[in-house]
């Protein structure tokens, strides 16, 4: 960062002289904002953590009672929150381990001279820009049991994907599959392309075989950025919301987000919902934290 | 390379190319389906087996932005005769428009949550991608004490699940009468969007050499002359990849959107998926809906295509 700086930040120089001092121009383009993301982000925040002490209920005009740490010690003991994480961790380790393995193929795949490659590419992209409450809304008109494209397709008859306990995560893991495979091949596809040429011709003429090459040239060079995209993917998977909650209403597919929503604004227990949210903070700020390290890290090289 | 190609090599090369217009195929199905949906007669939207050869309607549209209701006996031979070609349309799917005491047509409700979506999504984009390039300056040229730290609190307000933001926020849009209200959208989106923006613009203010500056300032001019002269025109490519960006997000949002409107405010995400509610939907209206939703998305991919990297990737890699 060092480099980028520009030297005159004392305010005797002759710029700063004229017009308003670079410090003082700093604050004004820098302050604002964080003061903006302090008021609605974490000041909200603050304001929840108090609420998450009582037994407060937004649907009543009841006042809020202290119960200290009740909230907590309740949720953790809830085998049914237990189960929604459980649920939670499941779906995430078959997305993203399903958006790796597709993502990745599709990158080696696309990773050589290929006719309209850029045309290619930017239609592969398309589901990931799409609104995720609107592919699973889409979604369940390609799944459904009796006239779905799905099943024709695959000659599986009248198969039900949503309305089947069993069947209903999986669904809902294939769709966000569909819908985030692009990412990871689009960020392989750079890593791969970031793969000195010279290697592989080294390779060739040491008449190295192609899984060699694969396991010692390839993928050590592209692990780094295959990380990034798997923890962002990790992180944006525990969110889940959108997806899930339109595609199924399966107790067996509710993931903690939809937990969350029901008890903060279906069952009314805002006090109890504010605890659940800032067990699901401290996860999400812990995988964000090892996230930003890892993009620091790809920056550096 | 070509000296070192083996046959087998080019084979496989081969095989790859039509793997990739396999996977190509299988990825966009979804979307022509829903696309081509929108163009269906209701009759065939839910044939078995699926209808893909039809004659495309212009129907769903019209039932789509004009309210309906069920007709009890077919539209009588007048009546047919006196209505304009979309209202004939709409009788032959057994409906009819409704209309005021004036004989005005009424809307429907997929209309006005096109227009709030626009409004909402418009809006915070500016204030986010406006608010966002001063902030990408500052860090970019001057010397910030806790720099790290400070980038670190910008982005993670981006990674707070929505709910989670959302339970405070309703509580307290509930006492300052926010809820339900295009501003209090605009400022949750812009909240969103602003550490993206900071981010993004942060790597494009980087890529900007800062001799052109420090040239200007040394002709006589101040600062925020050669911010506005300089950097700003040389940023443009930059502000506008992050603001399409921050469109999309905000063109898509669901869960906020979800909590914190419910008819006034409300935007297109919540909204399409509510028609299915009750009954037997009628899919071709949904798919109108929804493509008229996406197409503004799919053009914009196109637009962004080459630094669509760059943006999902926080502006860390790029190319």
């Amino acid at each position: 960062m060092a480099t980028t700086m520009i030297t005159t930040l004392d305010r005797s120089s002759r710029a700063a002289a004229r017009g308003l001092s670079d410090i003082s121009i700093r604050n004004l383009f820098i302050i604002p904002t964080i003061l903006f993301l302090i008021v609605f982000n974490i000041f909200p925040l603050i304001y929840s953590l108090g609420y998450s002490f009582t037994d407060f209920r937004a649907s009543t005009n009841a006042p809020a009672n202290f119960v200290g740490l009740q909230n907590y010690r309740d949720l953790l003991g809830d085998p049914y929150v237990w189960s929604n994480f459980a649920v939670t961790a499941k779906y995430v380790i078959i997305s993203v381990a399903g958006q790796l393995l597709v993502g990745f193929g599709v990158a080696m795949l696309l990773n050589r001279d290929i006719p309209l490659k850029g045309l290619l590419t930017t239609l592969l992209l398309l589901p990931m820009m799409l609104s995720m409450a609107v592919v699973g809304l889409f979604w369940k008109l390609l799944y459904d049991p009796s006239f779905g494209i799905i099943n024709y397709a695959l000659g599986l008859g009248t198969f039900e994907w949503l309305s089947d306990p069993k069947m209903a995560l999986y669904a809902v893991a294939l769709t966000d599959i569909w819908m985030w495979s692009p990412f990871v091949m689009l960020l392989s596809l750079a890593g791969l392309s970031a793969v000195p040429k010279h290697l592989y011709e080294a390779a060739a003429i040491d008449r190295a075989g192609p899984f060699y090459t694969f396991f010692r040239i390839t993928l050590p060079l592209v692990a780094p950025i295959l990380m990034i995209a798997v923890i962002f993917r990790t992180m944006e998977a525990f969110k889940t919301f959108d997806l899930a909650y339109i595609l199924t209403s399966q107790p067996t597919a509710e993931l903690i987000s939809i937990r969350l929503y029901k008890m903060a604004f279906q069952e009314w227990q805002t006090g109890r919902s504010c605890a659940l949210a800032y067990i699901v903070l401290i996860m999400v700020l812990a995988i964000t934290n090892i996230y930003v390290k890892y993009l620091n890290k790809v920056k550096e090289r | 390379m070509a000296a070192v190609r083996t046959s087998s090599e080019i084979g496989f090369n081969r095989v790859a190319i039509v793997a990739v217009l396999l996977v190509t195929i299988i990825f966009l199905a979804p979307i022509y389906w829903i696309a081509s949906t929108a163009f269906k007669p209701r009759n065939l939207a839910t044939t078995i087996p699926p209808t893909v050869v039809f004659q495309p309607e212009i129907s769903p549209f019209v039932k789509l932005f004009a309210k309906r209701s069920q007709m009890r006996n077919p539209a009588s031979p007048e009546e047919y005769a006196a209505a304009p070609w979309w209202e004939r349309v709409v009788f032959d799917g057994g409906e009819k428009i409704v209309r005021d005491g004036k004989g005005e047509v009424q809307w429907s409700g997929y209309p006005s949550r096109f227009m709030n979506s626009l409004i909402v999504a418009i809006t915070s984009t500016v204030l986010a991608v406006g608010m966002g390039t001063f902030t990408a300056y500052g860090f970019s040229r001057f010397k910030v004490k806790g720099e790290a730290d400070l980038l670190f609190f910008i982005l993670s307000t981006r990674m707070l699940p929505p709910v989670v933001v959302a339970i405070p926020m309703f509580l307290m849009y509930r006492a300052v009468g926010l809820n339900d209200s295009h501003l209090g959208l605009v400022i949750l989106y812009t909240a969103f969007n602003l550490s993206f923006s900071v981010w993004l613009m942060k790597g494009f203010m980087d890529e900007i050499p800062k001799e052109y500056e420090e040239a200007a300032l040394v002709d006589g001019y101040t600062r925020m002359e050669a911010f506005f002269k300089i950097v700003l025109p040389e940023a443009a490519t930059g502000i506008a990849a992050t603001a399409v960006f921050c469109f999309i997000t905000a063109w898509n949002e669901y869960a906020f959107a979800l909590i914190m409107t419910s008819r006034r405010a409300q935007t297109a995400p919540p909204f399409i998926p509510s028609q299915v509610g009750s009954g037997l939907p009628d899919w071709t209206v949904i798919a109108a809906g929804t493509f008229l939703f996406l197409l503004p998305v799919a053009i914009f991919t196109f637009l962004l295509r080459n630094h669509l990297l760059r943006g999902m990737s926080f502006g860390a890699i790029r190319k």
